[in-house]
């Protein structure tokens, strides 16, 4: 088979592209190859994992919703336990450490939605730190209806409430 | 146990050719990525921090429930050379990643390298299991467990809503990527291996070559595997997973009974011809082996090939490629000099694989 584009030289690079069930194929030598990498996003060397993600973060199509000044300002967001930037973030398509996933909190939606279809946990959870973690949201409600029930004056109330605290927190200690 | 039999050892235990469908399935893989919480992951944490995690791990492998399950033990990479590293890729027990790019990169093994945990990679912790067979939730339950006793010696980076916490936001949720390899040659013969591929990339799983992302499909080998991380738990993962495997089997296995049943001799001899090959041939550069290689395991599995063990086809589906081929020989080869080497390797393996 000849290159399809210089019409001289055997072609050796064929690429097949299906979109939609459309079928288009290419034929080219090397030397045309080489000139067109451009041309076919899933040829080696032109494409990776960060780049697609950055991709995903900047060319949602309601960027445009964003003013310039607002995109600046989510931008400088900086994660305060490792020191990475969400631009920074972007460009690497790689999280620095937990605590960015904190930091870029409000951004990551979209990006879950489209990698994963979906933006919740709903596999294992840990026994330890999971467990861990469900005691401190209930005390840290607990601690809000304690507050309550001193304001309101209802002390037998209160002291329940606050046996209740310890023996959680008692619990978070054991495991 | 010396670290030195996973260098000159070419068999691991999924090369066995057992568990289910282990004529189609060579292996099943689960790899969980997991994060410590207290620092930040490894591409930005300090060589000091890096140290600490290997430290943490070291001593979690102490753990009773470590030790219950047979020898274990943890490699830095700086401890081994190139080649050495080469080998245990070959092997699929590291990355390329972990071999090439990683500061203060270990794997912990255990005997039978069905267990290899990498450490420092992407993230502090990639539990790995590689099984024969059709076995992704044996494969899952293995590394479960793995993942508790961990547990109980760290603090593991978790959010209720995210999941478990990756350097990757493509691997965030669950972390897990379970994956099967599997032979695939009469759908490949029958052409009808790129209509199978295609439907497979529509529900969310993808297909990758021998030697994972962006490796050619060499030998009629396909690894497929799931995509999606967060939003579904580790059972539906592999269960979807599973159910597609299964199909295919069932397809791959039409395509055998069609393949003797339209063309028996022509398909015997093809088969015949490249036994004839490896049993005689002088030179095989890789790919000619690969191919030569996938068609005598399917006249193995199709009881035309007898008395070769099918193990013997996986392991030297490994034992060829360039890397063991030098550990093997005790020196660095020209490529010319490998393709003879090789080629002296599989006669001398089908030699010794009769099973008469």
């Amino acid at each position: 088979m000849i290159c399809q584009e210089c019409q001289q030289k055997p072609a050796t690079l064929h690429l097949t592209k299906v979109i939609n069930g459309k079928k288009t194929e290419i034929h080219l030598c090397e030397f045309c190859a080489q000139e067109k990498t451009e041309m076919f996003p899933g040829y080696p060397g032109n494409f990776s994992i960060p780049q697609l993600l950055s991709g995903l973060l900047f060319n949602s199509p309601d960027s445009s919703v964003h003013s310039s000044v607002g995109l600046t300002q989510d931008n400088q967001l900086r994660c305060t336990q490792c020191g990475l930037t969400f631009t920074q973030f972007s460009k690497s398509g790689r999280f620095g450490c937990s605590q960015c996933y904190k930091t870029f909190e409000g951004k990551l939606d979209p990006l879950f939605r489209r990698i994963h279809g979906n933006t919740h946990h709903s596999g294992k959870v840990p026994k330890r730190s999971g467990g861990t973690l469900l005691l401190k949201k209930e005390i840290s409600q607990l601690r809000k209806d304690l507050q309550r029930s001193i304001e309101y004056e209802r002390f037998e109330e209160a002291a329940k409430i606050r046996d209740r605290i310890r023996e959680l927190e008692q619990q978070i200690g054991s495991l | 146990m010396s670290f030195q039999n996973f260098i000159t050892n070419a068999m691991s235990e999924w090369m066995k050719a057992s568990g289910a469908d282990s004529d189609i399935v060579i292996s099943s893989r689960l790899r969980l990525a997991r994060n410590l919480s207290e620092f930040p992951f490894p591409m930005l944490s300090t060589d000091s921090q890096l140290e600490k995690v290997i430290e943490v791990v070291e001593e979690a492998i102490q753990d009773e429930g470590f030790t219950k399950m047979g020898p274990i033990q943890l490699i830095p990479m700086d401890s081994l050379t190139p080649l050495q590293k080469r080998v245990l890729v070959e092997k699929h027990l590291i990355s390329p990643n972990l071999a090439n790019q990683s500061r203060k990169g270990a794997v912990v093994l255990n005997q039978n390298e069905s267990i290899s945990i990498l450490v420092n990679e992407e993230d502090h912790l990639r539990i790995q299991c590689l099984i024969p067979g059709l076995q992704l939730k044996e494969a899952w339950e293995l590394a479960d467990h793995i993942d508790d006793l961990f547990e109980k010696h760290m603090d593991l980076a978790f959010d209720e809503n995210r999941g478990f916490l990756t350097s990757c936001p493509t691997n965030v949720g669950t972390g897990i990527r379970a994956s099967v390899m599997m032979h695939l040659p009469a759908l490949v013969m029958t052409q009808q291996i790129n209509r199978i591929l295609t439907a497979i990339s529509q529900v969310g799983l993808v297909v990758r070559g021998l030697y994972g992302e962006g490796s050619e499909a060499i030998g009629n080998l396909f690894q497929i595997s799931n995509q999606i991380t967060l939003g579904q738990s580790e059972n539906e993962i592999i269960d979807n997973l599973y159910g597609v495997a299964r199909q295919i089997v069932e397809q791959e296995r039409a395509a055998r009974r069609y393949l003797i049943e339209q063309n028996r001799l022509q398909f015997e001899d093809r088969l015949f011809r490249s036994f004839g090959i490896l049993r005689l041939a002088r030179i095989i550069e890789s790919k000619e082996a690969a191919q030569r290689l996938s068609d005598v395991r399917l006249g193995i599995d199709l009881g035309l090939i007898k008395d070769i063990n099918p193990n013997v086809i996986n392991e030297l589906m490994i034992m060829t490629q360039p890397g063991f081929l030098q550990q093997y020989s005790g020196q660095e080869l020209t490529a010319t000099s490998r393709d003879e080497r090789r080629a002296r390797l599989i006669r001398e393996r089908l030699e010794t694989g009769h099973e008469s």
